[in-house]
């Protein structure tokens, strides 16, 4: 048993909830990160589902884990946690690798009976000694006990008496890191908002965990944790899928364009579609086809129609995308294709997250078709990217892919809500009135940007004709003519080269006395920014550059990796963003951290593989 | 569906554009693409209220010759760009072309999920029975047996029937007619055009060159009459170079007879009601070859559905009015949110 007696202040902690998938323990999570953000604390979450819909009952394929960190410089949910809630055997034996050496470890102990410890694969009656626990870090918890005691009286039959077990762990949790109760209260009469009874039960039961923690628990020490000063403003709990179909409503309403979805279900991007899909009470209209085709086919019709059109999808559906993407490049028509990247080939590792569909989106496609690509770098980021990919493409009429993953897709942050104004205006490059004459063709260009102009069907006298047959530069007419075609192909380059001029320079994190520069793109930002300040703090400076906009790459891009002697890509694949800078810039020595395993960087393979490239120049 | 019934507002040029057509001479394409003009000019929808989307294939070409929206896509998919377009922009009449390769086979999943949801489009089905573009190969609706350069031995399939295929997804306005005969193509387009659903107009194209003469054994001009069958709504099944025959029912089946032998009178021969919701007479009638039983042309299914885009904008209007939320913000705002106050 736990007998420390300090009152421990703590930048950031992180915990872990687990129990089995039907425990509830993504509410325990989502509530606990709620109230933490709500007292001042930076959050990010890792919800860390199993692939099976119901695995069987305490099995160890069944557990299902929710990580959260919360504190001050929170970039990443955390490597390891300080604090483990395993609600039965199979969570402990499941999720004990994730707990960093000396955290504490929280169990129902009315869960780990023989039958339970059966289930999950233990081998005799002492789990702790099997797994190599020392038990004076275990605080065990009679939850179940308890959670009858707490609801005696309120009339409830035993199972749902049970399914709020997991309110009760939270109490307890919330008792160990100084969380206001009432919060979590407001938060439980929120989601039970329609079932007042379970409302009431949940809040008596969280309330009992907090006293139960209080009272039996008086001498052990409780953690205040040190609050960031955020911005004023209204926040809220937000998960990368959510923020990417949001920042595609801003875009809407700043461009004035209705928006349109074209999807088909697939993990982990389906999140999108059901958010979207919801948003009917905003206009928007989200359709779901037949299949991936007829997802962005759908698109780029309600894209030449004059909507704000967008395909959501991942790796696998990005392929069966590909020819339509081209007819878009060839259409010259706004089109936004969000990937939220999961492990592949193939159907390969559904939920787990990767960073492989790079040249996947870079080059993807047949004939010379370059696109704008675009990555978010964290949950709350996916909001601005998505903003960013849909201004590109209805100011630079193009298709535009915009990578996130399923990391940040599914991992949550607080987020300030953006006020009225605090985002731009959208102006599509409609045609010009002194054009609209019988000389108007629909490939005619802004001499300066070479964007065409957008006609909108419905509107008298602008009828043109689209299509993916190759069309002559100066009549907008089929046109083989091979010079001719030469030309098109270097206009539209030409045209996704220009964006560089019309998108924020790469921001250097460090005071810029690094000679080494680690790169990053993408989701991974929140483990590279963590590893470049704790190596910085160890006597390694080291600065960050880390990447949103992949092409056309900012316009000092070049200036910012000749600056370093030593260059580092981090990335979850093989080395594709390396491969893109060597090939684009021959000059910079390149070298490269790479980890393929469907889960994001630790912090800690970081700083290793940084100090590995050192030592090898010694 | 916007319609000028008095002195019409826009003649058949209205819709041309300025390009020069580029089918083979000969090729039946060009009859259809007249027609189409001339059907357009007939409902009276202003071209620029009309959109032409089409896939890959001799005949998607057509959008090029129109002086509509047009919008010449990729093989197989102009079901579901055609779909994105009419719920983006209800306000515009949608027509797509397509061949029997182009819809039927690379297109085929498009094409019976648009029937299928009824959307307010209407597809011209080119069927000449072969892959033209592509030079001679066989297609889904080419007959077992059918020899061509892909199939040199002839091929070991069964085809496709268009009708049979818009019957099993469910469809709401099914019509046929043959190239040469411009009138009644002129009729269904209009009837199509017409109709709040998907409209699927099959029309029997002649390819000059690699299919020369595919539907002669039912529109040559010595044995269409008694051949073909003209339904029109309404109307008594009646064919025959003497009008003479008519189709009865045999058990649940349709029978061809004479009328005045075998005991059989005009009041034997059945009505055409192309309204009914059943499609099980529709089917039968759309399943005749021209063999036994004459192949009918005309409208042979039109019924009343809610179209898919309707129902969209319906449900989108019932929504924002239930909800009452006037922009992004205030409906975050409606949600689970904490405040940090300025200091």
């Amino acid at each position: 048993m736990l007998d420390k007696t300090n009152v421990k202040v703590l930048d950031k902690v992180v915990v872990r909830f687990s129990g089995d998938s039907g425990d509830g323990m993504q509410l325990a999570g989502n509530i606990f990160t709620n109230v933490s953000a709500g007292v001042g604390n930076e959050v990010s979450t890792f919800p860390d589902y199993p692939a099976e819909v119901r695995a069987p009952q305490g099995s160890l394929s069944g557990v299902s884990g929710f990580q959260v960190s919360v504190g001050r410089g929170v970039h990443t949910p955390g490597d390891r946690c300080d604090v483990l809630l395993a609600m039965n055997p199979a969570a402990l034996k499941q999720n004990v690798r994730f707990l960093k050496s000396g955290g504490i470890i929280i169990v129902d102990s009315d869960s780990f009976g023989e039958a339970d410890l059966r289930k999950a694969l233990f081998a005799t009656n002492d789990p702790y000694t099997e797994l190599g626990i020392d038990p004076a870090q275990v605080l065990e918890v009679p939850v179940t006990t308890m959670t009858r005691a707490a609801l005696a009286d309120s009339g409830m039959d035993n199972k749902s008496i049970l399914k709020c077990r997991n309110i009760f762990a939270l109490g307890v949790v919330c008792w160990l890191f100084d969380r206001p109760i009432e919060a979590a209260c407001h938060y439980i009469s929120k989601k039970f908002a329609k079932k007042p009874a379970i409302a009431k039960a949940n809040c008596a039961v969280v309330q009992a965990g907090y006293d139960f923690g209080h009272n039996t628990h008086a001498s052990m020490s409780t953690y205040r944790i040190e609050t960031e000063d955020p911005r004023p403003g209204v926040y809220t709990d937000i998960n990368g899928n959510t923020a990417t179909a949001w920042g595609l409503i801003m875009a809407s309403e700043k461009s004035g364009r209705p928006l349109f979805l074209g999807s088909y279900p697939i993990t982990p991007a389906t999140d999108i579609l059901h958010e979207l899909a919801k948003r009917k009470d905003l206009g928007v209209k989200a359709c779901q086809m037949e299949d991936e085709i007829a997802g962005v086919c759908s698109a780029i019709g309600a894209s030449f129609a004059g909507n704000l059109a967008v395909t959501s999808t991942s790796g696998p559906g990005l392929a069966l995308k590909s020819e339509g993407i081209g007819l878009a490049v060839i259409a010259e028509l706004p089109l936004v294709v969000i990937d939220v990247q999961r492990g592949g080939p193939s159907t390969g590792l559904p939920t787990k997250t990767e960073q492989t569909d790079l040249m996947q989106a870079l080059y993807g496609r047949n004939g010379e078709s370059p696109i704008v690509v675009l990555s978010a770098a964290s949950p709350t980021d996916c909001f601005t990217m998505a903003f960013e990919a849909c201004r590109i493409a209805i100011e630079h009429m193009t298709p535009v892919i915009l990578l996130t993953d399923a990391f940040i897709a599914n991992g949550s942050s607080a987020w300030r809500i953006p006020e009225a104004g605090e985002y731009p205006e959208i102006r599509p490059n409609f045609v010009p009135e002194h054009l609209r004459n019988s000389s108007w063709r629909p490939y005619l260009r802004n001499p300066e940007t070479l964007v065409r102009y957008w006609a909108i069907p419905g509107t008298e006298g602008l009828q043109h004709r689209l299509g993916g047959l190759e069309k002559d530069a100066n009549t907008s007419a089929i046109s083989t003519d091979p010079v001719n075609h030469e030309k098109m192909v270097m206009l539209r380059r030409q045209k996704i080269a220009n964006i560089a001029k019309d998108i924020p320079e790469v921001k250097v994190y460090g005071d810029g006395k690094a000679d080494t520069l680690l790169v990053g793109w993408g989701g991974t930002y929140g483990h590279l920014r963590t590893a470049a300040e704790e190596l910085t703090k160890q006597g390694t400076p080291v600065d960050l550059a880390h990447f949103r906009y992949i092409n056309p790459l900012p316009a000092n891009t070049a200036e910012v990796l000749r600056r370093y002697r030593r260059v580092i890509v981090a990335e979850l694949n093989t080395g594709m963003f390396a491969d893109y800078l060597q090939a684009k810039f021959p000059d910079v020595r390149i070298e490269r951290i790479n980890k393929i395993q469907g889960q994001p960087f630790l912090v800690s393979e970081v700083i290793d593989g940084v100090r590995l490239n050192l030592s090898k120049e010694k | 569906m916007q319609t000028q019934e008095n002195t019409p507002a826009y003649t058949p040029a209205d819709f041309k554009s300025d390009q020069a057509v580029r089918w083979c001479p000969g090729c039946g394409d060009h009859a259809i693409l007249n027609t189409l003009h001339k059907a357009m000019a007939e409902v009276g929808v202003p071209p620029y209220r009309t959109a032409v989307i089409s896939g890959i294939g001799c005949s998607s070409r057509l959008p090029y010759y129109m002086n509509t929206y047009g919008f010449h896509t990729i093989h197989g998919r102009a079901a579901a760009i055609a779909t994105g377009f009419k719920v983006a922009n209800p306000e515009m009449t949608v027509w797509q072309i397509s061949g029997d390769g182009d819809g039927l086979a690379i297109g085929g999943n498009h094409f019976i999920h648009a029937v299928r949801r009824n959307i307010d489009i209407n597809i011209v089905l080119f069927n000449n029975k072969i892959y033209g573009l592509t030079k001679g190969q066989y297609s889904p609706t080419s007959a077992r047996g059918f020899v061509s350069k892909s199939s040199p031995y002839g091929t070991t399939e069964d085809p496709f029937i268009p009708a049979e295929l818009v019957f099993g997804a469910r469809g709401t306005f099914f019509a046929r007619s043959i190239d040469v005969e411009l009138k009644t193509s002129q009729e269904v387009m209009v009837a199509a055009a017409r109709h709040k659903g998907t409209s699927v107009v099959e029309i029997l194209q002649n390819c000059v060159i690699f299919n020369n003469g595919i539907h002669n054994a039912i529109t040559d001009r010595t044995v269409r009459a008694d051949r073909t069958i003209h339904l029109v709504h309404g109307q008594k099944m009646i064919f025959g170079a003497n009008g003479d025959k008519g189709l009865v029912r045999d058990g649940f089946l349709l029978k061809a007879v004479t009328i005045g032998q075998d005991g059989y009178t005009m009041d034997d021969v059945l009505v055409h009601d192309a309204h009914t919701p059943s499609n099980f007479l529709h089917q039968q009638l759309a399943m005749m070859d021209g063999m036994t039983l004459p192949l009918a042309v005309g409208v042979i299914r039109d019924v009343e559905s809610p179209s898919y885009e309707t129902a969209v904008s319906q449900q989108v209007d019932e929504v924002k009015a239930a909800h009452g939320f006037t922009c992004l913000r205030d409906m975050i705002l409606a949600g689970d949110t904490w405040e940090v106050p300025a200091k």
